[in-house]
Parts: structure tokens; C-alpha cells; sequence
């Protein structure tokens, strides 16, 4: 019966500063040693046929409709995509807890297959924390900001309300970051960014985040795409669109997510009086001699119905409200690029018409306005481009909620009719076996 | 009155398992609402003609010739409270009100059995009038466990219900619960042989005159004192004694049930309307969709339907309340017999206790000692003693008053005796009677919270669908 009270993972136990091992060293990866001129999983046998379970035994749940299933993603070789036969494989599992005098924290541990030629062995295994991940996703939004960086699950949490190591909390969020770097994976140009390449391989991140850190001072990437206070006459209509579509489709997201609330809230309400209710039957059959029987027969079944209530309250807290929420950040995210583009654009046609007025230089284009341009025109493209590519992901991604949605209440009604079903032959039977009524 | 006819009738139970059939084809049917068959054949209790000899119970209670010793009217009279009515009139203190009235039709069982069908005869009677009629049954009856009637106002509502005494619902659920108070007064062996209880179902006017005619209403009044006065039994019959316990302890548990159910019920709607703002948001958002726009749109039709459904759910789960209820009411009258019986061994204490202390008295007389205190005796003493005459015209009084008491004792003592026997007798048929229905109830509200989960399963079965589109 599932219970009320989180359950916590097996950390790694309280050791000294020294005694502990850094969680991306050596000691991790040995689990996988690679072997240069072997390219298969056959020669390490551990991440492909190993089964994914967390520290205490418990299978992890690979079934949910939200993310893909790692054991799929890894012998899905063939698989076409965009008409590109896909050839970088990404999964996040493995949670574990890391207990230091100075912090507490979970890692995952990061698997990637590959047969890109940028990747020096086909197959890594490392660990990385949530700092990671968003240290990731910035990297990625600065040095590619027209494109739709997919979200990551929110950064923050209340420290009081929510238990951060709780099992329910850590397969949310573990769900959450696999579906974030598949995205990544699967994205045409993303992919081949540099920062997560290196997310993937390096052994220590932390000195590639350091090193990275001083080349950006020095070369201002960050202050690259950065325009501002320009004017702009008329968004194209395409894009005039996208942005409608987003400010109302953030409306009813957030709309369903407070019905979701609003529903798992008076579910709850419900559990509290059904659990009052079944046991009223109890203590009347203590008293009772031939309707003993039959009213154990229906507090049992209320206690039935209990615990497949409680388990609908659950997995709609776990898997349903998440995703509806990760779509919420998508959407932010997608508004501010659509915001930079319109800068771009801005930016463009300012200087345009700048020229315009300078009536001396007709030599050609000034290189500045053509450079204004191109950027514009390539940020265009490539947004068109993603957007369809996630109006598709969009489409998949709701079917399969609603779908999971459904499912989780038809299996709830199941296990209720189930129950109520078992009870009637019982009763039935005892009353034509019971005394004999004169017709 | 025709005769009893050969045939069996037909009394059917409705255990259909699509609850909520009207049965309109069950005719004889004790529908607690969900369809209880009566216990017609009660037990052979000693209700018809008495032996010569002993005194009978207060008040007639054999109806007119013709009906048999152990036949109940239900054999040979169909009974239907059919509608319900809004009538108008001035009332006892010349002011305009409303209120309810419900036809009563009747008809001969044998035309029925024979395939005709002519128009039943009917009269209309308001909720007053049931009232009379069954305290007149529990002062003439005292040894029955007499049924109940519908509450006067709705109880244990949830917030939806309304407590309103015109609301139609409450009215139609009152009209099924008086015919089944009908019904199940037909099928008792001693209350439907009644003849007041005939004159009820057949003629309108003068009924009232006729019952009170009986004075009826000075017994209940004295009956409601005594069964409200404290009095220690010194030998209860135990069984009465557990039985009054569990009396109190049906009441208590079911009263909870019912108050928690009330509040199940209450959340049960609320989860099932939240659902239906789905229904809205689906199809705002499918106006800003194209391949997934109708699936949305019908998806969210599907969570209208299923927030509307709770309404016909709930509305079912009433009629599961009143069987509860039933019973609930049910226990004040089976504890009145139990308080009864009490009365009765009391006064036959009381009268065995006032005769022995009479003979008491006698034999002091006699001997001319004095073992207990008496104001007689101390007066005497003080006063002087008797002459002989006084002694002997006061031993002459006491003689007679010691026939007279022991006559009374001996009447006292089979009129107990026999409200034990028959009031036991209707018990256990009473006892059986309930564990019937109420396992019926039990069964039929199974039933329901199937059919609860089947409407759930095809729902969101078909929202799925729905969403698969998308």
C-alpha cells in the first residue's frame, strides 16, 4: 500500500572530506572500461544489458509515458529521424546520493552511445548534478540563442515542503533531465554543440566550466548577440503567429495545471472521508451475526477503493503535473528567443534605413548592415526550423499525457469495479443459501 | 372481501442488476426503493380467534369474516401508492397552506392474476393521515414490531439535497417509502387483518372519525407516558433486554453511516465537477490547434458527460439511504415492544409484590403479631387494641382483596406470558426480515458503485480514444 511518507535513497553514508571520492572519478568510471578498439557495448556488458534499478533494489520505472524508455533508446539504431539515421544515444538513470560535510546532493549518472566521429570513444559514462545540467542549458541558449533550448525541471524548491531526496522527487526530476538532453540529442544543430559534447564526455566538467569561464571574458562571447533599445516596425506574420499561439497556449496550460491541482485537491478531500466511511461497516458487523459477513465484505472493498485512490493522487502528482509545468518554462524560454529575433530584425532595418538616408556611400552594402542581415536571416531560419520541430515534439509529447492521463483512471476505476465485482457472488450466495424465503 | 385465491402470487423481488428499474411490472413488490421482498408467511403467531377463556389483546384486531387466521391482505389485494399531489386548504386554525397528498390505489389480486386489468380503486391521503393510522396500530399492537414510516423531513443531507419538504424529489422518494410502509403493514398476519386499516385503504371519507372512534388516542397517550417512566424490572426477560441494546446500537451505527455517506457523497460530487472545466479549457485550446483540434474538442465533450454523470450516481445512492433509514426508524418501534415487555413484568411484580404483602397482612392478622411496620399497626398500639368485629370485618376485606389480587396476579401472569410469546415471535420474524433487506441493500449498493466504475471506465476509455487522435 502505497503510504503517505516519501521514501529516502540509500546515500552513500557520511564519510570524511578526504575519504570521499569526487563522483566524476575514477571510481565511477572504472565500472566501464573502455576499450579503444571495440566499439560495442558487448565489451563492457554493463550499461546495455544491466538492469536499471536504484540504490535500494527498486526497479526503475521506464514505462512512463512522459520519457522514453532508455533500455528503447539504446537498441534503437536505426531509427530514422528527420530523415537522419540517428547516431547519438543519451540516458539519464542511476540516481545516488552524495553526503559531504559541506553539502548534500544527488548525481545521475549520464550514458551516451555514439559513432560520431567528434567523440573519441563510442561509448561514456559519467556523472553529473543538477548544477550541471544548467550550467549546460545556458551554455547552450548563449552560444546558440536562435534556437529553442529545451527547459529543465525548476531549479529551486522549498526547501520545508518538498523533500529534495525523496524517491518520488528524484525520478521526477531524473525523468525530467533524461527528456532534456534526448532533446538536446535529437536536435540537428544542438547536438553538435560543443559545451555538450563535453557535458557528455569529460571526466571533470569542473575545469572545463572554469577553463570556459575565463575564454568567455576574454573573447565576449556572451555580449555577442546582445541588442537592445532598437525599434521594430512589423514582425513578420509567421512569427507575428508563433507568439499569439504561445501566450495563449500558456493560458491553458495554466489553466488545466490549476484544474489538475484543483482535482487531485478535492480527491484528497474525498480519500479523507472514504477512509472514515469504510470503517463504520467494520464496527457494525461486530454486532451482527448473518450481516457480518457481508458488511466486512464492504468495508474491505471502501479500503480497496482507498489505496487505488491514493495511487491516482500520486501518479498524477508525479508524472502528469511535471510535464505540464516543464512545458510552462519551454514556453518562457521560447517567448525570449522570439524577443531576440525581433531585436535582430529591429536592429536590421534601423541601420538600414540609417544607410538609406546617407546618400554618399553607394558603394555597396555596408558590411555591418549586410552582417545585420545574414543574422537576421539565419536566426529566421533556424527558428522556423525548431519551431516545427516542436510544434511535433509538442503534439507527440500531450498525446501521450492526456493518453496517460486516461489510463491512469480507467486503471483506477478497475481496480475498483474489481473489488465490488468479488464482493457480489459472496453476498448472492449467501442469500439463496441462507434461509429459505417462501415465495 | 373475496376469498383468498389458489394461486401463488407473484411477489417478486427486485434483484435486477440494472438498479434502478421502476419495477413497474413487479407489482406486489415491498420496494425498499431497491426492491425487498416481504417475509409474507410470519411465523405462526396466535393472533386470530382466542382460545375461550383468556382475555384477548386490547382492543379487535380480527377483521371482518372471511379473511383467514394466517393470511395477510397482500394476498388478496394489490396496493400502489401512485402519485403525489400539491393541494391547498385551510387548516386547523383557518390559515392557507400547503401541502402533499398521495393516491392510494387498490385492487383485487384475482382480476389481475386473470388478466383483467379494470381501474383500481383509490383515495388520497396526506402524510398526517399515515401518522394516525400507525399510532393507532402501536397502541393495538403493542407485541409488533411496527413499520415506519418515511422521516417527516429530510436528514442526513448533503449539500445538493434539498431540505425542502415541497422539493419533488423528497416528495417522489416519501411516496415510494409510504407505499412501502403500506406494503409491508399488508404483509404482517396480525396488522393487515385490521379493519381500520382497511377503512384507510379503501374509504377516503369518515376514516379519521371512524379511528378515533376507537380512542385510540387516550391509550397512546398513556402508552407514550409509560414508555417514557423509569421503573426497575426485578426479572427482565434477557433477550428483550439484548435485544433493546442492539436497538440502540443499529441506531448509533447507522446514524454514523449516514452521516459519513452524506459527506462521501458531497466530495464524490465535487472530484466529478472540477472534471467538467476540462471540458472548457479542451476546446478554447483546440481553437488554437490544427491536427490536434478535434481530438481535444471531443475529449473535452467527454469530461462534460463525466462531470454531468454524478448527478444520476448520486441521486441512486439516495435510495440506498432510505433502506438505511428504514431500519433506523425501525429500532425505535422494536425497542418500544422491548420497553413493553418491561411494563407488562412490572405491573405483574407490582401486583404479585401487593398481593403477597396483602397476605402478609392477613396472617398477621391472624396471629396477632406484627412482623413489619405498619401505620395500622403502631395506630392500634397506641390506641388500643381491635375489638374482634372490627377484626373480623377487616379480615373479611382483606380476604376479598386477596382474591380479588390473585385473580389479577393470574391474569397479569398469561397476559405476560402471552406478550412474551407473541411479541418474541414478531421479532424473530423481524429478525429475519431485516437480515434479508438489508443484505439486499448491501447487494444493491454493490451493484451500484459497479455500474459507478463501468460509467468511468467507458468515459475515459472514450476520452482516451479521443486523445489517441490528437
Amino acid at each position: 500500500m502505497s503510504g503517505g511518507t516519501p521514501k529516502t535513497l540509500c546515500s552513500s553514508g557520511q564519510r570524511s572530506l578526504q575519504e570521499i571520492c569526487h563522483p566524476l572519478s575514477a571510481e565511477d568510471s572504472s565500472v566501464l572500461t573502455p576499450s579503444p578498439d571495440v566499439g560495442t557495448a558487448a565489451a563492457t556488458g554493463s550499461i546495455g544489458e544491466k538492469d536499471l534499478s536504484l540504490p535500494n533494489g527498486t526497479p526503475v520505472d521506464t514505462s512512463s509515458p512522459a520519457s522514453s524508455s532508455s533500455l528503447l533508446n539504446r537498441l534503437q539504431l536505426d531509427d530514422d529521424l528527420d530523415g537522419e539515421t540517428r547516431d547519438l544515444f543519451v540516458t539519464v538513470d542511476d540516481p545516488r546520493k552524495h553526503v559531504s560535510t559541506m553539502e548534500t546532493y544527488i548525481t545521475y549518472r549520464v550514458s551516451t552511445k555514439t559513432t560520431r566521429a567528434e567523440f573519441d570513444l563510442p561509448e561514456y559514462s559519467v556523472r553529473r548534478r543538477y548544477q550541471d545540467f544548467d550550467w549546460l542549458r545556458i551554455k547552450l541558449e548563449e552560444s546558440q540563442p536562435t534556437h529553442l533550448i529545451p527547459p529543465l525541471p525548476e531549479k529551486f524548491v522549498m526547501k520545508g515542503v518538498v523533500d529534495r531526496f525523496s524517491e518520488e522527487f528524484v525520478e521526477t526530476r531524473r525523468k525530467a533531465l533524461d527528456k532534456f538532453l534526448k532533446r538536446v540529442a535529437d536536435h540537428p544543430v544542438l547536438s553538435f554543440n560543443e559545451h555538450f559534447s563535453v557535458f557528455l564526455s569529460a571526466k571533470d566538467l569542473n575545469a572545463y566550466k572554469k577553463q570556459g569561464l575565463a575564454l568567455l571574458t576574454k573573447m565576449g562571447e556572451s555580449v555577442k548577440y546582445v541588442t537592445g533599445g532598437y525599434k521594430l516596425r512589423g514582425r513578420p506574420v509567421e512569427f507575428a503567429a508563433m507568439g499569439e499561439y504561445l501566450d495563449v497556449f500558456t493560458q491553458k496550460l495554466g489553466t488545466i495545471d490549476r484544474i489538475a491541482q484543483r482535482i487531485i485537491k478535492e480527491q484528497s478531500e474525498y480519500l479523507v472521508e472514504l477512509k472514515e466511511y469504510g470503517p463504520v461497516y467494520s464496527s457494525w458487523a461486530s454486532f451482527e451475526a448473518e450481516l457480518q459477513e457481508p458488511l466486512e465484505g464492504v468495508a474491505g472493498c471502501v479500503a480497496n477503493c482507498c489505496s487505488a485512490l491514493e495511487e491516482l493522487t500520486e501518479e498524477m502528482c508525479e508524472d502528469f503535473l511535471p510535464v505540464l509545468r516543464e512545458y510552462v518554462l519551454y514556453i518562457e524560454s521560447m517567448k525570449n528567443v522570439l524577443k531576440k529575433r525581433d531585436q535582430v530584425q529591429a536592429e536590421y532595418e534601423t541601420k538600414l534605413e540609417a544607410v538609406a538616408f546617407r546618400k554618399e556611400e553607394r558603394s555597396g552594402m555596408p558590411t555591418d548592415v549586410e552582417k545585420c542581415q545574414d543574422r537576421m536571416e539565419c536566426f529566421n531560419a533556424d527558428l522556423k526550423a525548431d519551431w516545427d520541430r516542436w510544434q511535433n515534439n509538442k503534439r507527440q509529447d500531450f498525446r501521450q499525457l492526456l493518453t496517460g492521463m486516461a489510463d491512469k483512471n480507467i486503471q483506477y476505476y478497475e481496480k475498483c469495479l474489481a473489488a465490488w465485482e468479488s464482493l457480489i457472488p459472496l453476498l448472492q450466495d449467501k442469500q439463496e443459501n441462507g434461509k429459505p424465503e417462501t415465495n | 372481501m373475496a376469498d383468498s385465491g389458489s394461486g401463488d402470487i407473484a411477489v417478486t423481488g427486485n434483484r435486477d442488476l440494472a438498479a434502478g428499474e421502476s419495477g413497474s411490472d413487479a407489482k406486489n413488490t415491498v420496494k425498499s426503493a431497491a426492491g425487498v421482498r416481504p417475509t409474507t408467511e410470519a411465523p405462526t403467531c396466535r393472533v386470530g380467534p382466542r382460545p375461550a377463556g383468556l382475555p384477548g389483546p386490547r382492543g379487535c384486531c380480527v377483521a371482518a369474516a372471511g379473511i383467514r387466521q394466517g393470511t395477510t391482505l397482500l394476498k388478496t389485494m394489490e396496493i400502489n401508492v401512485a402519485e403525489a399531489e400539491k393541494r391547498t386548504g385551510k387548516n386547523a386554525v383557518n390559515m392557507l397552506e400547503t401541502y402533499t397528498v398521495y393516491l392510494i390505489e387498490t385492487r383485487p389480486v384475482d382480476t389481475v392474476s386473470e388478466g383483467i386489468s379494470p381501474t383500481p380503486d383509490s383515495l388520497w391521503r396526506r402524510y398526517s393521515e399515515f401518522e394516525i393510522l400507525r399510532n393507532y396500530l402501536l397502541v393495538t399492537y403493542p407485541f409488533v414490531v411496527v413499520p415506519p414510516l418515511p422521516e417527516k423531513r429530510a436528514e442526513f443531507v448533503w449539500h445538493k439535497l434539498s431540505a425542502d419538504n415541497m422539493d419533488p424529489d423528497f416528495v417522489e422518494r416519501r411516496r415510494v417509502g409510504l407505499e412501502n410502509f403500506l406494503l409491508r403493514v399488508a404483509s404482517h398476519t396480525a396488522l393487515s387483518n385490521d379493519k381500520i386499516f382497511f377503512t384507510f385503504l379503501t374509504e377516503e371519507n369518515g376514516w379519521k372519525e371512524i379511528v378515533f372512534e376507537t380512542g385510540f388516542q387516550a391509550k397512546a397517550d398513556s402508552r407514550l407516558k409509560a414508555l417514557n417512566a423509569t421503573f426497575r424490572v426485578k426479572n427482565p426477560d434477557k433477550r428483550f433486554a439484548e435485544m433493546k441494546h442492539y436497538g440502540d446500537e443499529l441506531q448509533s451505527v447507522i446514524s454514523q453511516l449516514l452521516r459519513v455517506r452524506a459527506r462521501v457523497a458531497d466530495r464524490l460530487y465535487g472530484v466529478y465537477k472540477v472534471h467538467g472545466n476540462y471540458g472548457r479549457v479542451f476546446s478554447e485550446w483546440s481553437a488554437i490547434e490544427k491536427e490536434m483540434g478535434d481530438g481535444l474538442q471531443s475529449a473535452g465533450h467527454h469530461m462534460d458527460a463525466y462531470a454531468a454523470s454524478v448527478d444520476d450516481i448520486l441521486e441512486e445512492e439516495e435510495h440506498y439511504a432510505d433502506q438505511l433509514k428504514e431500519y433506523l426508524f425501525y429500532m425505535d418501534s422494536l425497542k418500544a415492544v422491548c420497553r413493553k415487555h418491561e411494563l407488562t413484568q412490572f405491573e405483574l411484580e407490582m401486583a404479585a409484590q401487593d398481593l403477597s404483602s396483602k397476605k402478609q397482612q392477613r396472617e398477621e392478622l391472624a396471629t396477632g403479631t406484627v412482623r413489619t411496620f405498619s401505620l395500622k399497626g403502631m395506630t392500634s398500639k397506641l390506641f388500643g387494641q381491635e375489638t374482634p368485629e372490627q377484626r373480623e370485618a377487616k379480615m373479611k376485606v382483606l380476604e376479598e382483596q386477596i382474591q380479588e389480587g390473585e385473580e389479577e396476579v393470574k391474569e397479569k401472569n398469561s397476559e405476560c406470558d402471552e406478550f412474551v410469546n407473541n411479541a418474541w415471535c414478531d421479532i424473530e420474524r423481524f429478525k429475519d426480515q431485516k437480515d434479508h433487506d438489508l443484505k439486499e441493500a448491501l447487494i444493491s449498493y454493490a451493484i451500484m458503485q459497479i455500474s459507478m466504475c463501468k460509467k468511468g471506465i467507458q468515459v475515459w476509455s472514450n476520452a482516451k480514444e479521443c486523445f489517441n487522435k490528437m
